[in-house]
């Protein structure tokens, strides 16, 4: 049965110069669990809100063609009759929750449908247990965290049993735990009540191995239209930006098929004799590089540390304390990235380095001014024009000297978080720490290899660079030293490829298929490593050599 | 993402009270009654009666320190204005304490003791209609409430849901853009053009944010006609109490303001009753307040 169906759409919004979804015909049936991908600004957002009858009934703009979602036609039925059918979670988990509990939050929509109160009190139990928010029924909303946010917006959405659940970006906020459980809670209720799901989703390794269909979209239209595998092929030969990091491993040891996840990446290297039934070396051997390289970190190095924490406490008035005691050194020209689950207090140290917050105990030293980018680049925006926010040195210094008159708001993502790092960076005096909170939400792979690049060339001219993510390939790509935060103290400071090549959530899908082994984080220094396996050389030293 | 702090603004959060433990149109008719009730008297006795009665449910009710905040940076200065605006301005009484020569436009500025006090009045009793507001701001659910008026008038319901919503939104994001000013080289503007710019980026803002806020509300199909329906809690021993609380109070207030023991006049001359039944009222008006708070059973949420 269909449940969702796209039949030649096209849509322009209000004063654009040109379409932002073209021709687009598609269906989906009841049960199928579909990613939708493409790079930044290619129509995702914009097929997701035509799906739930926001396009074109609250932006306006020209609409063609015909959107059906459970036989209801969105050219005739608003997004009010859409949404008996469809629960939809968009972007930002900050305007998607209207009341000040969640118990009524939940309750809001079965209400809206005229169910009675006792099916009304049932679903949102139910849902509540499902999506394992119990214990939050009774909270504000106004208290939650971000993560906390985007489960209980979820729980919104699915709470009226909804046809189909359309997702934008909803693990963007969420640590790599958390993130594995939604999705995987996702699949859970799409298998057990047969709910369609379409989910966009820039870290495909995350949910390709739940997927049952993926579909990529490229200037409004749809690129491909296939299974996880046959999507891997199509991006592998048209679209490497978007493979997976187990694709793009195996692509580079010439195996095909590509693999939809870290189970099949394993059987498929298994088969090839090039990784072995027994559990490796999971460390590199004292003495090599990598053990060499770590003792140059932190206070053991004898440098004098750019950005030094000395056991930094933040309790709140009538709260918790968000940081206990923490401990961090950064000397100049280091990469660091700081991981650690939501509500770890990772935004709040960052803060705190940047002179925003006082300690309620221990001191923050730096040896300069520390620029700090946080989460919303928008937050830094006060003028009409680009050129009003930052010197023309500093835009040609971010890469934006031809958008002096344009708009901040009209920039994609990318564009507007190197206009904040302009704005950041501009004129007085120079930075000696760049501390940047959560810079990769939203953006495609693409997008995130130019931030690393950009992100490397600061620290190779001195600069020290802190950033707070959850995004561990990105994290392998642009770090060489990983913090490792819990409960507001650093549990775990160390070599980058020691830290996200040993565990499970906090590992790169890389290190994550060769179970740690040569601490290899990324796909090239992965196919290094396998491939190199006749190389006389020891395999730290092949990895060493494969980082970027 | 670290957890949010706590909201500094004043908000409902259930506590374990038993104004909490009433619903909620109960407890704004509590409140309610109290602000009516400091609006009905006007000896000045009887108004710092339903003052400390303010006060003592805002402290029952475990919100004492936050709306002993709000008065210091709002309501006292608001009051001391209003004592002083009616000092300057009022030309009625005789008995001059004070004269201030001539003030131009003003004329020849004279305070007198009954214009002082009169505006002392207007200020307590404008005290104890902003606290018992406050009162029910940190008391009543919201939700509870907007469900209630949806009923009577879905479009103002849903009006109001839309404005509830969005102040918090936009002080959070007004929050953010302060301290992303702050990240500036130079540190952004400061004083009032940088609360300016501020505003203005807010502001700015706001249209794109409530659009996302009316997307969301319209998605849950807020906006269709379909009957509401919620189960209706049983009246509870709290919702007995405080509602009878809340009828004595303007009960009290009518009977004081209609008998010669609340009689109160600051104009030409001060005349007030001081009789052993102004003190009774004065006495009496904390107790029926503050009666229902005895009552501890069944109050956890």
């Amino acid at each position: 049965m269909t449940v969702l169906e796209f039949d030649g759409v096209s849509f322009r919004y209000p004063g654009a110069a040109q379409d932002a979804l073209s021709d687009v015909s598609l269906s989906i049936e009841a049960g199928e669990f579909c990613l939708l991908t493409g790079l930044s600004g290619s129509g995702k957002s914009t097929l997701l809100r035509a799906a739930a009858g926001l396009v074109p009934h609250f932006h306006g703009g020209t609409f063609a063609g015909a959107v059906r979602v459970g036989g209801l036609d969105t050219r005739s039925s608003g997004p009010a009759e859409i949404g008996a059918l469809a629960g939809t979670v968009l972007q930002d988990p900050e305007t998607q929750l209207v009341m000040s509990t969640v118990r009524a939050e939940l309750a809001l929509a079965v209400e809206n449908r005229g169910l009675p109160a006792g099916a009304v009190a049932r679903s949102v139990e139910e849902t509540a247990l499902a999506l394992g928010i119990g214990g939050l029924l009774d909270r504000a909303t106004g208290e939650l965290s971000g993560g906390e946010l985007q489960r209980v917006a979820l729980a919104a959405a699915l709470v009226a049993r909804p046809r189909v659940v359309l997702l934008d970006e909803p693990t963007s906020q969420l640590d790599p735990v958390a993130g594995d459980e939604l999705i995987w809670q996702l699949r859970r209720l799409n298998q057990e009540s047969d709910t369609a799901v379409l989910l966009i989703e820039h870290r495909l390794e995350r949910c390709m191995a739940a997927a049952d269909r993926v579909i990529a979209i490229e200037d409004g239209r749809i690129a491909c239209d296939r299974d996880p595998r046959g999507f891997l092929e199509w991006a592998g030969a048209e679209r490497p930006e978007l493979q997976t990091p187990a694709a793009r491993l195996l692509g580079l040891l010439d195996i095909s098929p590509p693999p939809a996840g870290v189970k099949q990446a394993r059987a498929t290297l298994r088969r090839h004799g090039l990784l072995s039934a027994e559990r490796p070396e999971a460390r590199p051997a004292p003495g090599t590089p990598r053990a060499r390289r770590r003792r140059r970190f932190g206070r053991a190095s004898g440098v004098a540390a750019a950005l030094e924490l000395r056991g930094v406490w933040h309790e709140l008035r009538d709260g918790p304390a968000i940081l206990r005691g923490a401990e961090l050194s950064i000397c100049a020209g280091e990469a660091v990235v700081l991981m650690g689950r939501n509500g770890a207090g990772k935004s709040t140290l960052l803060r705190h380095a940047a002179g925003l917050l006082e300690p309620t105990r221990g001191t923050v030293r730096s040896s300069g001014r520390v620029g700090l980018l946080m989460q919303n680049p928008g937050d830094y925006f006060l003028h009409e024009r680009a050129g009003d926010e930052a010197s023309p040195a500093a835009l040609e210094r971010a890469g934006l000297a031809g958008m002096a008159d344009r708009h901040p708001r009209d920039l994609s993502g990318g564009e507007r978080q190197r206009l904040a790092l302009a704005i950041v960076l501009d004129g007085g005096e120079p930075a000696s720490v760049l501390a940047l909170d959560e810079p990769t939400r939203g953006m495609d792979r693409a997008a995130k290899s130019r931030l690393a690049a950009w992100l490397r060339e600061r620290a190779g001219e001195g600069t020290a660079v802190l950033l707070a993510t959850h995004d561990v390939e990105f994290a392998a790509e642009f770090a060489t030293r990983a913090v490792l935060l819990a409960e507001g103290r650093v549990i775990a400071d160390g070599p980058v490829a020691e830290l996200l090549s040993g565990g499970w959530y906090f590992a790169t899908e890389t290190a994550r298929i060769l179970d740690g082994a040569g601490a290899a984080l990324l796909p090239a220094e992965g196919a290094r490593l396998l491939r190199g396996t006749g190389d006389p050389r020891p395999l730290p030293e092949l990895i060493a050599e494969a980082r970027p | 993402m670290s957890a949010r702090a706590r909201p500094r603004v004043l908000a409902y959060r259930r506590r374990a009270t038993p104004l909490h433990a009433a619903r909620a149109p109960v407890a704004a008719a509590y409140g309610g009654a109290l602000a009516t009730a400091a609006l009905i008297v006007d000896h000045p006795l009887l108004l710092l009666a339903l003052g400390i009665a303010v006060l003592g449910a805002a402290v029952a009710a475990g919100v004492g320190p936050e709306l002993s905040r709000a008065a210091r940076r709002s309501v006292i200065p608001m009051l001391l204005l209003t004592v002083l605006v009616n000092a300057i301005v009022s030309r009625g009484g005789l008995t001059v304490i004070a004269r201030l020569g001539d003030w131009g436009v003003l004329g020849q500025v004279d305070v007198t003791l009954e214009a002082v006090v009169s505006g002392l009045v207007l200020g307590l009793r404008l005290l104890v209609v902003s606290l018992a507001c406050l009162l029910v701001v940190c008391t009543a659910n919201p939700d509870e409430l907007l469900f209630a008026l949806r009923r009577l008038s879905p479009h103002s319901a849903l009006t109001a849901t839309l404005t509830t919503r969005l102040i918090p939104v936009l002080g959070e994001d007004a929050r953010r853009l302060a301290e992303a000013q702050r990240c500036r080289p130079d540190g952004g503007a400061r004083g009032a053009r940088g609360r300016i710019q501020v505003l203005s980026a807010t502001v700015s803002g706001a249209l794109e944010r409530s659009l996302d806020v009316a997307a969301v509300l319209e998605m849950r199909g807020y906006g269709s006609a379909r009957r509401v329906h919620r189960a209706r809690a049983p009246r509870s021993r709290h919702d007995l109490a405080f509602g009878a609380s809340a009828v004595g109070l303007i009960a009290l207030a009518l009977l004081a303001q209609l008998s010669p023991a609340g009689a109160f006049a600051a104009y030409p001359l001060l005349s007030m009753a001081l009789t052993p039944a102004t003190f009774a009222l004065a006495l009496l008006a904390p107790l029926i307040a503050l009666a229902p708070f005895a009552d501890r059973r069944g109050i956890e949420p």
